[in-house]
């Protein structure tokens, strides 16, 4: 996307249905994915991707970048490319949860989230391990809800592939449904104040909570008290209808896809009618969506490291992987910059095993791979120049740290996001740049915090209190 | 199999203490026991005090429905957290086998080892009361089937931890490679009421097999590298302890419960206790009186067994005494030895890092 400066006119209303705000602040947070092709492994400067130091500098770096949260992602089955474990990406990661539960004790103040599945876990030990996080960082994690739909995950489970595309997100309603109820379950003077008192807990200020439908089951007691913000802050990602209904309903911030200002724009408007439609307060739901930044001191720079950075991601060897997955076959005779196979792919459609498979791209394969073969014979593409071409591109602002901090002001000031979860391409040295040049651009224009005011995720976002 | 001159020396932390009554005696406010501070103490204080292992009791249920603790953080998370504040001790959550899917189980304890550098262990529960069993929607299982769900859960994980050999990630710039897919391995495994294909999404964990700790009661000592043994006289527990070595675990623990004498007497604490809430009998033996008696007990333990799990009744109490006169008079007998700074629980237990399953032996290498 371009870098734009422009400042609004103060006291008017945008294209999302808010006012302009000029003091509007950019929440800052950093998905980290721990694998797959963004995460460029090939320099010396890569930190290995599963030690704890690792982890521990990087949340140190982000907490004295004030960044509202630190997020870990989940996938639960190692991707594969027919039928072998996929080689070319960084693989293997932690557990989320644990991972965050040792980080907060290293950490004071950032927020730590943990992306975990509706689909796979049982509600009340999912919620009670969340609530447990909740009150071993003071208030401060988070959950990024998730759902999955392919068999070949469930592989991995009791359950195995037993819910359909088009019940996952009433699973996911229910089972955050659970979880809130789990976590508001103690009266707030639950326990007593001596060890002289008849009992530990006041008789009756503890709920069971019971839930019994075809697609959650349960009969449960919390056995953790709220936390410092009450429970943890719920992120919510998906953009299907369910995704966002979902998110208008139970989510405290939406992790979205739509980067691109128009995009972002449209979107905001959808979430906040939603919004309303739910009996929610606009202010209720903070817009962070994805992003990843390429930083250089002078716009040619940045661009430059731009293309080195798509070059590595979509290597050679990945272009080849990438068009094996649509053929369906071993395409490692092909050369990656000459032209695309001649042999027809195979018939049946996508499997999901390089990861979770948008639901658009679950059928008409054939159509897509003939399109493509017009596409790179009227441009003359080789295999990588088309693959580079048709990868779906996550937002990404490429520019000087003054640029990108001008464009985001505008985006949070005309209230079209509230700030951006950045997705890191080189670990450390990406977040470094973020830290150390991006973020004192921002403070100068007023856009972002110079200290933590609050202690809890809850209040770094500006999320309004819990009702107790 | 181990150096029956020395005892390694286990300690449970779970809250306020062992006993029912222990939050009464804490010197806190009850409910300071779900906090982070609470945890940094008790950790830290087992640690200095030259523990080999602390371990975190956890059931899906409270504690108690609320005359006693009705609150206990989630064993996991407070063992993960303790991770990166210590360096010597080792750190095992019990986690239950009935209310976990497999598969998140040994993710979890995998990470825990990555966290702690080679420290994790994991004491198996497998909690299957109607009311254990009503948090995850499932009802009582007949007969046989928790030994059997339990064995065949410790199973799938041991598999799921050798699914990534040692060298899987090999970062090979040129051919753009990161890992060799030939050295990360589906695992195939069909349980009886359950399969899991695997990889692991979790490389295999600094002591390539996280420590597993199994109460003797749930009979599966061959898939075990530690049976807790809780006898209430010595023959028995000599011969229970023997037997889980036959059937092939490496070592066995013997579970002891203690009040000793602090500022009271140990008897005249235990009656106080009781009074409020009465201890109930685990079947486990347990110590009353000075700390002196106690090294004698350790002592005509140790030809018998390879360790020791200590529950102390009140940790506000008991863990000061048994920092500052049990292990310094049991280290001074030569009978306990300190683990050193970045020592993983497996070398502390004299235990060697086991060989990965799907390795081909070295000779056959190319």
């Amino acid at each position: 996307m371009t870098t734009t400066t422009s400042t609004g006119p103060t006291g008017s209303t945008g294209p999302t249905g808010a006012p302009y705000d000029p003091g509007a602040q950019v929440h800052l947070g950093v998905f980290y994915t721990g694998v797959g092709p963004q995460l460029i492994w090939t320099g010396p400067s890569a930190a290995p991707h599963v030690a704890i130091e690792t982890f521990t500098g990087l949340v140190k770096l982000l907490e004295r970048g004030l960044f509202d949260a630190f997020f870990l992602g989940e996938g639960l089955r190692v991707r594969e490319n027919r039928g072998r474990v996929y080689d070319l990406d960084v693989a293997g990661r932690p557990d989320a949860i644990t991972q965050l539960s040792a980080l907060a004790a290293v950490t004071e103040r950032i927020g730590l989230v943990a992306t975990q599945n509706t689909t796979y876990n049982f509600p009340a030990d999912l919620a009670r391990r969340l609530a447990s996080l909740d009150l071993l960082s003071d208030g401060r994690a988070g959950w990024n809800i998730v759902t999955t739909d392919n068999a070949w995950t469930g592989a991995n489970f009791r359950h195995g592939g037993w819910l359909a595309h088009e019940r996952r997100y009433e699973r996911a309603t229910e089972f955050v449904e659970a979880a809130k109820e789990l976590w508001a379950s103690w009266e707030p003077d639950a326990v007593a104040e001596s060890g002289e008192a008849k009992s530990w807990a006041r008789p009756g200020a503890i709920r069971d909570v019971e839930r019994d439908t075809g697609l959650v089951r349960l009969r449960a007691r919390a056995t953790v008290p709220a936390s410092a913000q009450g429970r943890p802050v719920l992120f919510q990602a998906g953009d299907s209808d369910g995704g966002r209904e979902l998110a208008a309903r139970h989510a405290d911030v939406v992790f979205s896809a739509n980067t691109g200002y128009d995009k972002a724009v449209a979107y905001a408007a959808d979430l906040r009618a939603r919004l309303a439609r739910h009996g929610r307060s606009p202010d209720s739901l903070r817009i962070l969506p994805g992003a990843s930044v390429i930083l250089g001191d002078t716009p040619e720079e940045a661009r430059e490291r731009a293309e080195w950075v798509q070059s590595e991601q979509i290597s050679p060897a990945r272009a080849i992987a990438f068009l094996e997955q649509y053929w369906g076959t071993d395409l490692s005779a092909y050369d990656p910059h000459g032209p695309l196979p001649g042999i027809e792919p195979s018939e049946a459609e996508l499997d999901p095993s390089r990861g979770t498979l948008p639901i658009e791209r679950r059928t008409g394969k054939l159509a897509l791979i003939a399109r493509w073969r017009e596409q790179a014979e009227a441009e003359n593409l080789s295999i990588v120049q088309l693959v580079r071409r048709v990868t779906p591109q996550h937002g990404s602002f490429v520019g000087t740290p003054s640029q990108v901090a001008d464009e985001w002001a505008h985006y949070v000031r005309t209230r079209a996001v509230d700030g951006f979860n950045i997705t890191p391409h080189l670990v450390p040295s990406s977040l470094e740049d973020i830290v150390d040049k991006l973020v004192p651009e921002l403070q100068e224009r007023g856009a972002y915090r110079t200290a933590y005011e609050g202690t809890t995720l809850r209040e770094h976002l500006a999320l309004p209190a819990l009702k107790p | 199999m181990s150096d029956h001159r020395t005892l390694s020396l286990a300690v449970d932390l779970d809250g306020d203490g062992a006993h029912p009554a222990a939050w009464r005696h804490s010197g806190r406010r009850p409910g300071d026991v779900l906090t982070a501070a609470a945890l940094r103490a008790a950790v830290g204080a087992a640690e200095a005090a030259g523990f080999t292992l602390a371990t975190f009791a956890d059931t899906p249920v409270p504690p108690s429905r609320g005359l006693d603790p009705a609150g206990r953080l989630e064993a996991g998370t407070r063992a993960a957290f303790a991770a990166p504040l210590t360096d010597r001790i080792g750190l095992a959550p019990t986690l239950h086998v009935t209310t976990t899917e497999p598969f998140h189980l040994a993710t979890q304890l995998a990470s825990l080892d990555h966290a702690s550098r080679g420290r994790a262990g994991w004491v198996v529960g497998a909690a299957h009361d109607a009311d254990d069993l009503a948090t995850i929607g499932a009802s009582a299982p007949a007969g046989d089937a928790v030994r059997r769900e339990t064995a065949d859960v410790v199973d799938v994980a041991r598999l799921l931890w050798d699914s990534w050999q040692d060298d899987a990630v090999i970062r090979d710039v040129a051919t753009g490679r990161y890992l060799d897919p030939a050295r990360v391995h589906h695992v195939n495994f069909t349980g009886a009421t359950f399969s899991v294909t695997g990889p692991l999404i979790t490389p295999r964990p600094p002591q390539g097999q996280v420590v597993v700790l199994a109460p003797a009661e749930l009979e599966i000592d061959a898939l075990a590298d530690i049976v807790l043994v809780g006898e209430p006289d010595t023959g028995a527990l000599t011969r229970r302890a023997a037997r889980a070595r036959d059937s092939g675990a490496a070592l066995a623990f013997a579970e002891v419960e203690v009040v000793l004498d602090a500022d009271e007497p140990g008897e005249r604490r235990l009656a106080a206790l009781d009074a409020s809430t009465p201890w109930p009998d685990s079947g486990r033996p347990r110590y009353t009186g000075s700390a002196h008696g106690l090294v004698e007990l350790l002592r005509s333990l140790a030809p018998g067994v390879d360790g020791v799990r200590l529950h102390p009744a009140v940790l506000a109490v008991d863990l000061p005494v048994l920092a500052g006169q049990v292990l310094p008079a049991l280290a001074a007998a030569g009978l306990h030895r300190t683990p050193g700074p970045g020592a993983t629980l497996r070398s502390a237990l004299g235990l060697s890092r086991p060989a990965n399953r799907f390795a081909a032996p070295a000779s056959t290498t190319a």
